[in-house]
């Protein structure tokens, strides 16, 4: 904790702070607040009532305004506190508002309305966090189902595609073969072409095999991907071919060797390509929107979507879901940003 | 028995011939080392032996099979590399039983086996550890462990030794001669070091350019070279080349081209009368003094105590070393007059460098 801190505070200037220490932690606090401004933003808001999200100006915490418990009304009243007239300072519930003018009670005196004008009146309101938003969510939609559905295509996909590409960067890495090079060059050409391009096929495709409205329908389309495959290859083409024919003169089978030899070796971008596929598949929005039409297929991201009507939009369950949504993924990338770091300097770097 | 034998085998890759047809034929038991220059195909004709890499044309035999179709696997063979190519990700005692667990070896019989290679080789501490935690010498005895414990017919070394420094590479030269001798293989080890291939081999075969240039034992080939590239391939320091024309009226007398004449034997060589020859002599077999017929000016004197080498220019320029016994008091710049041991010569067509020793 401590060699945290001296690194977090560590300076240029011995005593004072030099110039630069003042541009670099400027420019860090800048960073960082554009970095996590929205997503504070978002996680404060998604805590705020309707009405507080609704509110302008904005306020940075979610506020609620406080209510009253008066003898002799049935629901509690809302509390304000008086700023002009005969009242001022006394705190008030009000029955009912209306045409510029509020009808109010005195906590202790409930028998006696008051009418007093309502821009006398200032809320009573103190921090308060909106967990219903998130409550909501299991009560009133299908979250988990939501969420096992993500997880699903995230795992699955993930797996698949690890497989199907080392397979594919071991043969073009690996082999001498006719046509290695023309293969090569073709899975680096789609790279070229924008998955826009090849949506109306591939769900033609899709819908022709029977995957439409199936979870498999968005697993199967991802499981080669050319970044993956040149990834890979990249990586293996650095797994000394020695290593290989020592296998060979070892009686081990080829595929024997990929399971035992260059699978264990190429651990450093197979875990790269697997966060990188987990965030790829976890926030992926357009495939799923086209190929699942069925709420009970719904992944999170297109629960999402659903909130936001033509007409209306669901601000608390949207903003909470989001931040659900955000978690998972955010959890990966803390636990393992470092591997991405020094896997990705090791594979594309060479 | 595992003889091994190669019948015109040859390799190309495209129309680039690496291997010109070579034919080898080497006994069971026997030690055969391949030396020759960076580029002579030593290291890819042992990959064709293994089956790492296929053969465009002739046999490969071992034992009584042709194993041209047969994968590496299947050989029976083990092959140690020369940058060890261990499993890095495995621990030596996976290493070492990874190609016995291949053939499913049971269980029981993988342990006693690594128990028992791995204390031949004194490596039977280091078991537990990951290659990268090795040194170099220790690698190299892994490496050869994973050989051994899988008892191949015949064992391929592909420049085991280039990545020790000279201390270890004399030891471990020792203990794979050794091992030989306790295994009774037939082991074929590959080398770009002359010296490595005098001390432990059986048999010599010396390579360029894809060529077989001699095939025999290694003072056979110190002894009789065949030709003027083994002549001055094997044998450290190298031997000395003189050219000029054996004398149109004597043969037993050799003009050389600084002008000056030298006595031929008149027996063992078939020169010819106006024949160009070149006259090879080893520096130990040159005789310094005040008379001789061949003037050399020295250049630079490595003194090393028991030995010295003298190394000049006779007067057209060729170079010469000269090896003296014990110390010398010439100096550099100083001329002196050399004389071959007649007995010790050898004799080569200049054009065709083949010796003209009669067999």
């Amino acid at each position: 904790m401590s060699r945290l801190w001296s690194f977090l505070t560590a300076t240029r200037g011995r005593d004072r702070l030099h110039w630069t220490d003042w541009v670099s932690y400027g420019y860090l606090i800048f960073g960082v607040l554009l970095m996590f401004g929205p997503v504070v933003w978002l996680v404060l808001s998604s805590f705020k009532s309707p009405n507080e999200l609704d509110r302008f100006p904005p306020r940075f915490l979610p506020y609620a305004q406080e209510t009253l418990e008066i003898e002799g009304f049935d629901s509690p009243l809302l509390a304000f506190i008086v700023t002009e007239g005969e009242l001022t300072g006394e705190v008030v519930g009000q029955t009912r508002r209306a045409a510029g003018r509020a009808e109010v009670v005195l906590p202790a005196d409930p028998e006696t309305r008051i009418r007093i004008p309502a821009d006398t009146l200032a809320p009573i309101e103190d921090v308060a966090f909106a967990t219903e938003n998130y409550t909501s969510l299991f009560e009133r939609f299908n979250f988990l189902q939501f969420f096992w559905n993500s997880t699903f295509i995230t795992v699955m996909a993930t797996a698949l595609m690890l497989l199907v590409n080392s397979m594919a960067a071991f043969v073009l890495s690996k082999y001498e073969f006719r046509g290695r090079t023309a293969v090569l060059l073709l899975v680096i050409g789609t790279l070229m072409i924008p998955q826009t391009v090849v949506l109306v096929p591939l769900f033609l495709i899709v819908t022709e095999m029977g995957m439409f409205n199936s979870l498999w329908g968005v697993i199967i389309p991802g499981a080669a991907t050319p970044t993956g495959v040149f990834l890979l290859r990249q990586y293996m083409i650095t797994i000394p071919d020695e290593i290989l024919d020592a296998a060979r003169m070892d009686k081990a089978s080829e595929w024997k060797i990929f399971w035992r030899i260059i699978v264990p070796l190429s651990a450093p971008a197979i875990a790269v390509l697997a966060i990188l596929a987990i965030m790829w598949r976890w926030n992926d929005f357009l495939w799923p929107l086209i190929v699942l039409t069925r709420t009970e297929n719904f992944t999170l991201q297109l629960a999402l979507n659903s909130f936001q009507g033509e007409l209306q939009t669901d601000w608390p369950s949207l903003l909470a879901m989001t931040v659900l949504t955000l978690l998972p993924i955010a959890c990966v990338f803390m636990f393992l940003q470092k591997y991405i770091a020094t896997g990705i300097a090791s594979t594309g770097g060479k | 028995m595992a003889r091994v034998e190669l019948k015109n085998v040859k390799k190309s890759y495209g129309v680039a011939e690496v291997i010109k047809g070579i034919d080898l034929d080497i006994a069971h038991g026997e030690f055969c080392v391949f030396v020759g220059p960076s580029g002579c195909g030593k290291s890819t004709l042992l990959r064709m032996i293994s089956g790492l890499e296929p053969i465009t044309g002739g046999d490969i035999r071992i034992g009584d099979e042709v194993v041209n179709r047969v994968p590496a696997a299947d050989r029976g063979l083990a092959m140690v590399f020369q940058s060890y190519a261990l499993y890095p990700h495995m621990s030596v005692r996976q290493n070492l039983s990874f190609g016995l667990e291949n053939i499913n070896t049971p269980r029981a019989e993988i342990e006693r086996k690594v128990g028992e290679v791995a204390k031949m080789l004194q490596i039977d501490m280091l078991l537990d550890r990951r290659p990268k935690d090795l040194s170099g010498g220790q690698r190299q005895r892994v490496a050869i462990g994973r050989a051994v414990v899988r008892e191949p017919k015949v064992f391929l070394f592909d420049e085991p030794l280039s990545n020790l420094d000279a201390e270890l590479r004399v030891e471990m030269r020792g203990e794979i001669v050794a091992l030989h001798r306790r295994l009774q293989n037939s082991m074929i080890y590959v080398t770009h070091d002359q010296v490595e291939a005098m001390t432990m081999a059986d048999k010599i075969a010396v390579l360029r350019l894809g060529r077989l240039e001699q095939f025999g034992r290694p003072l056979d080939l110190y002894n009789r070279p065949d030709n003027l590239f083994v002549a001055g391939f094997i044998g450290s320091p190298k031997m000395n080349f003189i050219r000029g024309r054996v004398s149109g009226s004597d043969r037993t007398v050799m003009e050389l081209e600084t002008g000056e004449r030298l006595t031929l034997p008149e027996t063992g060589f078939a020169q010819q009368p106006g024949e160009a020859v070149t006259l090879g002599i080893r520096p130990n077999q040159l005789r310094a003094g005040e008379d001789g017929p061949i003037t050399l000016e020295v250049a630079t004197i490595e003194q090393l105590g028991g030995d010295s080498y003298l190394y000049g220019k006779l007067r057209n320029g060729t170079g010469i070393t000269l090896h003296l016994a014990g110390q010398t008091s010439v100096r550099i710049g100083e001329v002196i007059a050399i004389t071959p041991e007649i007995e010790a010569v050898h004799l080569f067509d200049s054009e065709t460098e083949r010796s003209l020793r009669l067999a």
